[in-house]
Order: C-alpha cells, then structure tokens, then sequence
C-alpha cells in the first residue's frame, strides 16, 4: 500500500515535469505562448510564497511568519544580499515567537 | 563580473539548499514520528523530491487515507508542469540532460532560473539549484530519520519564512515589468483568497487566471516604481 501511494506520487509527478520540459521544444509553441510562459511561472511562484507566507492550513498564519517575510522583502528591495534576506527573515520570525507573538 | 555573478548564482542557491536542507530534517523527524518506516521516507525524496506533497502524504497516510495522499499530492504537484515548460530552455538539449534535469524541476530552481537573463547564467542557476537542493533535501531526511523526536520544531527557528522571503526576493527583479507584476499580484491574491476554501494545490493552480490580465487593453506605459509588499495581500 505504502509503496503503491509512494510510486504513483513519484510517477505522476515526474510525469507533470518531463512533459513540461519536453512540451517546450515537441510543440513547437507559436511566440505568443512562449511570451506568456514567463508571467505564468511568476504567477504560479507568487501565489505559492504568498499561500505560504500567509496562510497554514487553509487559514491565515499568525503575525510572527508574515512579519518575517515582509522583513526579508523589504531588504530584497533594498538590493540586500540574498543570504540576507533569507536568514533575516526566518531570525525575525523566529524573535517573533520567542516573545510570544503567534 | 560575470564570474563574480555566477559565484553569487552558487551561493545563494546553497544558502536556499541549506535552509531547505533545515526543513527536511524535520520532515524526516515527523514522518517517522508518524510510524512511516525510514526506507519509505528516503524513497519519497529521492523519487517524488517535491516538499509540499510529501508533508501532505505523510499526514494523510498517517491518516489511514492513501488516496487523497495520492490525488492531493499529484494536485499540488500539478504546478511542474508549467514550470517544466518554462524552464525547458535551462536544462539543456540532450535526452540526458532532459531526463535527470526534469526531476530538479522544483520551485527553487524555477525561481533562480527566471531571475537570469543570460542562457548561461539560466543554465548554471537551474542546475545548481535542483542540484544542491536535492542533496540538502535529502541529507537533511536521514538525519531527520537518525535524530528523529530529537529534532526542534522548525518553527522555533522561523524556517517557515525563509522559503516565501526567498521566493519574492526571486521574483522582484522580474515584478520591475508591469505585465508580469500584474499577473503575478493578481494572481497571488487570488490563490490566498481561494486557500480558506479549496483543496490544497488548487489555489496556486487558479493564480494562472492572473494572464486574464494581459488582456486587458492599456495605455503605453508610464515611468513606475516596482510594487512591493507581501505578494497577494488581500489589499491588492
């Protein structure tokens, strides 16, 4: 059982990714899709940190992590380094919590 | 320069594996603690190496529901897709290259990629990225095995804020064209608004409604300064 779930996740997954990287060049995509392609993975990445950054579990996450994130964004727009912004955002957030806030 | 901007390239895709590398300990912890068998847990990084869909799997297995383990994964995983495409140019042309670069499409590699411009640099970013973070991912879940209820809660440590800060920092270059930042605020907005009421994975699917915006008919373009703020607040 544990096996057949663990495959089908596997399979289907790689299948979704191959199809993607070998769709590009197979179809040959008219310009006009190709354009759209790079707004489009913006959109699907945007929405991921944004679910991320806000919610857990279908409801909004507390003040600690989206703090945290906005810290990190705030210095990614001020040029910091990327190391930067990744470790200060996960230190605000975790200075967050350590004082209590959820 | 250039070999100074590819060294940043490396670094920070380390820095993104190592915190990465962070939350799979924990990941290796928790499905142990859940009474999966450790080889289970190493055969689902290796072969699925999607983090979102393997916590989900392990809960809903857990849970005495492989199923919705299966369907729920595959949905939340349905995102590669898009992102194999738009990638494809990154990974390179041989059938090899193709093959073993398809399983590091993942969302980190996805986001360093687009933030090249350079085919070169494209092609360094995607495969550093998928590369490390497939190491650290799967480093970090035998040792989440090995220490297993020894391991800190993430949340201690506020690793749940660095994988959405690291994505917008990606992104924010790319937000600079208006189009794009129009697609993906809007789209981002959508899937947060959504999430309260759709199953997990199909709020971020629903962000590609957001290209419904390039057709919207507009002025020419105006000096404007990059919006920023937490993508997709409800504001937008």
């Amino acid at each position: 059982m544990l096996i057949a779930v663990i495959a089908a996740l596997a399979v289907g997954t790689y299948a979704f990714r191959v199809t993607g990287v070998l769709l590009q060049d197979r179809l040959q995509l008219p310009p006009r899709i190709r354009h759209v392609l790079p707004p489009a993975a913006a959109a699907l990445l945007g929405a991921l940190a944004a679910t991320a950054a806000l919610t857990e579990n279908g409801a909004l996450a507390g003040v600690a992590r989206p703090a945290g994130v906005l810290v990190g964004v705030l210095l990614a727009w001020r040029k910091a380094p990327f190391t930067a912004v990744v470790v200060t955002a996960a230190a605000t957030t975790a200075l967050l919590r350590f004082l209590g806030l959820p | 320069m250039r070999s100074v901007h590819r060294t940043t390239i490396v670094r920070d895709a380390l820095a993104i594996s190592v915190a990465t590398g962070a939350v799979a300990i924990s990941f290796g912890a928790i499905a142990v603690g859940s009474g999966l068998p450790p080889w289970s847990v190493v055969a689902m990084s290796v072969f699925i190496f999607a983090g979102g869909a393997q916590f989900m799997a392990v809960a809903l297995i857990a849970a005495g529901n492989p199923l919705a383990a299966v369907l729920g994964g595959l949905l939340v995983n349905a995102r590669h897709l898009p992102f194999g495409l738009a990638v494809a140019d990154a990974v390179g042309p041989r059938w090899w290259q193709r093959l073993i670069g398809s399983h590091i499409v993942i969302d980190e590699s996805v986001a360093f990629t687009l933030a090249q411009q350079d085919p070169r640099d494209r092609r360094l970013a995607f495969w550093t990225t998928g590369g490390l973070l497939f190491i650290f991912w799967n480093l970090g879940g035998l040792a989440g095995i090995a220490l297993g209820s020894a391991v800190t809660d993430p949340a201690v440590l506020g690793l749940d804020a660095a994988f959405p800060a690291g994505l917008i920092a990606l992104l924010l270059p790319s937000l600079k064209d208006r189009a794009t930042r129009e697609v993906a605020l809007s789209g981002a907005a959508l899937a947060v608004l959504t999430t309260p009421f759709l199953p997990a994975g199909l709020p971020v699917l629903l962000s590609l409604a957001g290209l419904l915006t390039l057709l919207i008919p507009r002025k020419p373009e105006k000096n404007e300064e990059a919006h920023v703020g937490t993508t997709g607040a409800p504001a937008c």
